[in-house]
């Protein structure tokens, strides 16, 4: 048997080592997992870490591991501000979609006005979205002490009916022929976001993926509001003494998540997804927080975590066309990794002493 | 809007059908969080519970089996769960997140190729005569035994919540575990029972929902049911017979949206679709807020971690 041991402080080493043998093992395990649905393990785990960014078809996609980690990480990094200050907000999907209808709603209100002010315009009508979709439960919180999880979470399922309707209805294409979806925005010039060089993968949300990853490393290393989220999370008494807001920062964390959750939507229907749809969402703001925690709520680590969950997205369904993995399998995969992480976590902060027979 | 063309016995008959899923998973909630445990990922654990029964109940053709085998899914997945929380002392939001995510997964990948199959019949429990009551038989009488047992299961756990020694073990380690292992007790193997009944109820509810619900597999069929039965262990306050006022209440909305969207009112689909968590979250702010607060009865440890440093 064995027993742990509180560390007097983190062990640093553990901190960082955690994800590397988090990801390990979950290649172990889910190795043995495509063992057992029929298809090589090392193939397949070859097409998902491998080949994406080395093989064949490298050229390619890259690109899409950027396309792919752009939304991930402009959602993880406004998540692990919350999270980093016990602030939950699981309700990014939702976020997300409302960025979208909201962003993509005012470009369609315009069409076929062309102007270099439209694209601004619905950056900003994306972000407000999303950040006003996020102010519900924020405000439910602060005024009425409701559970801001359960509330962002509920909130999901109902921008997803918003988004049924949006897509068969409010927003639909006139022109469409009654084909639920709204125009495409890659042929309205003035509302798209086309990647900059084509196949390289990077439009608006790639930079402002990055951007907010810079910004949220100045924030929490060089800010007051960085330090008080942090305090916050570790000494929430303390924090009191110290005179934070916990009101005001519960504000401010679900508001900067919601819009950051908010622009990817507009990023990812005005470029990659192109249209909106019933299905344009593909549970980004959920794998999201696999990458808040992966990348330790650290904005450089979560720039990381998205490119590997990224890897996960682009890899797995390479192994889905190519060897027949079925698609489940990949959320399974990246459901086990944040299983392993919080496991291995433990030796962060605890030390573990094997007992034998007689010591104690 | 036409309200004429529902009937009342009927629809109170049938609320109780739909009440059954949430009122299994969150009267099994309602006794991890007693124990001071908050898992977030029953939503997880139903849908694995809804997988494993209905896998269960085609290949063995039996659906009570086919409840044992939710059961047996739902505290499986519970006991990933327990073994972050309660060994590995992992984040208990963040572990119950992953289970969800997981669960989803997981199910989907079990469920491939039982789409569009139909699961054995649960049949009702033969009462006799009694089924022919007017209005009172429909109502009573007229319901297959998962819809008595959960009644039962509720019975049960206020019982021994409240009368039972096993119950005041439960409470003290979820108001101090501190002071439950100074009094000898195993405060992290009574969680991990509270852990795994819990688990194993939100199976049985998941599968519920693929075998007597829908019945049918798709992926993720639960669809938010997890979650509304946590909000309705904030309404109840912790309470097992406001677990039941809570769930008729939540399958009476359900239910009520539903003919809606048959008799064809004047509200569109969408809105009567989203209603029942509206009405959720509306419910939680009215728990959570004013004098009556739900949170003041909540378990004074409630996702904590204990850790016995001796």
């Amino acid at each position: 048997m064995f027993i742990l041991e509180k560390r007097p402080t983190p062990s640093r080493f553990w901190l960082y080592a955690t994800p590397v043998v988090a990801v390990l093992l979950t290649m172990i395990a889910g190795g043995l997992l495509f063992a057992l649905l029929g298809t090589n393990p090392f193939a397949v785990i070859k097409t998902i870490f491998w080949d994406p960014i080395f093989g064949e078809f490298a050229f390619y996609l890259r690109g899409q591991l950027l396309v792919k980690a752009g939304p991930l990480i402009l959602i993880a990094i406004g998540l692990s501000l919350g999270f980093r200050a016990g602030i939950w907000n699981i309700g990014a999907e939702g976020q997300y979609i409302m960025g979208a209808i909201v962003g993509a709603g005012v470009g369609l209100a315009v069409y076929p006005t062309e102007s270099r002010l439209i694209y601004p315009v619905m950056v900003i009508a994306g972000a407000l979205g999303g950040w006003a979709w996020a102010m519900i439960p924020a405000i439910l919180k602060t005024k009425f002490n409701t559970n801001e999880i359960l509330v962002s979470l509920m909130l999901v399922y109902v921008a997803q009916t918003i988004l049924a309707k949006a897509s068969t209805g409010f927003l639909r294409n006139p022109e469409g022929a009654g084909f639920p979806g709204s125009r495409n925005f890659s042929s309205y010039k003035a509302a798209s976001n086309p990647e900059f060089f084509a196949g390289s993968g990077l439009h608006w949300g790639g930079i402002a993926a990055l951007v907010a990853a810079g910004l949220a490393y100045v924030l929490l290393q060089r800010h007051i509001v960085g330090f008080q989220i942090k305090l916050t999370g570790q000494a929430p008494r303390a924090a009191k003494f110290h005179g934070v807001s916990p009101n005001r920062l519960v504000m401010l964390c679900m508001g900067l998540s919601g819009a950051l959750a908010g622009l990817a939507g507009l990023f990812e229907v005005t470029g990659p997804a192109g249209q909106i749809s019933i299905d344009f969402n593909v549970g980004y703001g959920f794998t999201a927080i696999i990458v808040a925690f992966l990348g330790r709520l650290n904005p450089i680590g979560i720039v990381l975590a998205g490119f590997l969950m990224a890897l996960t997205y682009v890899g797995g369904e390479m192994a889905a066309t190519n060897m027949g993995l079925p698609a489940a399998a990949i959320q399974v995969f990246q459901g086990m990794l944040l299983f392993f992480l919080l496991g291995v976590d433990v030796l962060t902060n605890y030390r573990i002493r094997l007992l034998f027979r007689g010591t104690r | 809007m036409d309200f004429g063309s529902i009937n009342p016995v009927i629809l109170i008959a049938s609320l109780m059908v739909a009440a059954v899923p949430i009122m299994l998973a969150a009267v099994g909630e309602l006794v991890v969080e007693k124990s001071g445990v908050l898992n977030l990922g029953v939503e997880g654990m139903m849908v694995m519970g809804a997988i494993c029964g209905f896998i269960t109940a085609v290949e063995t053709g039996s659906p009570f089996l086919g409840f044992l085998g939710g059961a047996a899914g739902g505290a499986g997945l519970s006991l990933v769960f327990a073994l972050l929380t309660q060994v590995f002392l992992a984040n208990q939001v963040a572990t119950g997140l992953a289970l969800t995510l997981f669960g989803l997964g997981l199910s989907a990948l079990m469920g491939q190729g039982y789409n569009g199959i139909k699961p054995p019949l649960t049949p009702d429990v033969p009462f006799g005569p009694l089924a022919q009551i007017p209005a009172l038989g429909p109502i009573l009488f007229a319901h297959d035994w998962v819809v008595y047992f959960s009644v039962a299961v509720i019975a049960v756990t206020w019982w021994v919540l409240k009368a039972t020694r096993l119950g005041l073990i439960i409470r003290a380690v979820g108001e101090s575990h501190d002071a439950a292992h100074a009094l000898g007790y195993k405060v992290n193997r009574i969680r991990l029972g509270c852990i795994t009944f819990g688990g194993a109820m939100a199976g049985m509810g998941g599968a519920y929902v693929s075998l007597v619900r829908v019945p049918q597999w798709v992926d993720g069929i639960t669809a938010g049911a997890g979650w509304i039965a946590l909000a309705i262990v904030v309404f109840a306050s912790w309470r097992p017979w406001r677990v039941l006022i809570g769930a008729y209440l939540f399958g009476g909305i359900t239910v009520l949206q539903l003919n809606l969207q048959a008799a064809g009112s004047a509200i569109p689909v969408e809105y009567l679709s989203m209603s029942p968590y509206l009405i959720t979250i509306i419910v939680l702010v009215i728990m959570s807020s004013g004098k009556g607060r739900a949170a003041l009865n909540a378990p004074a440890v409630l996702g904590q971690n204990f850790h016995a440093a001796r």
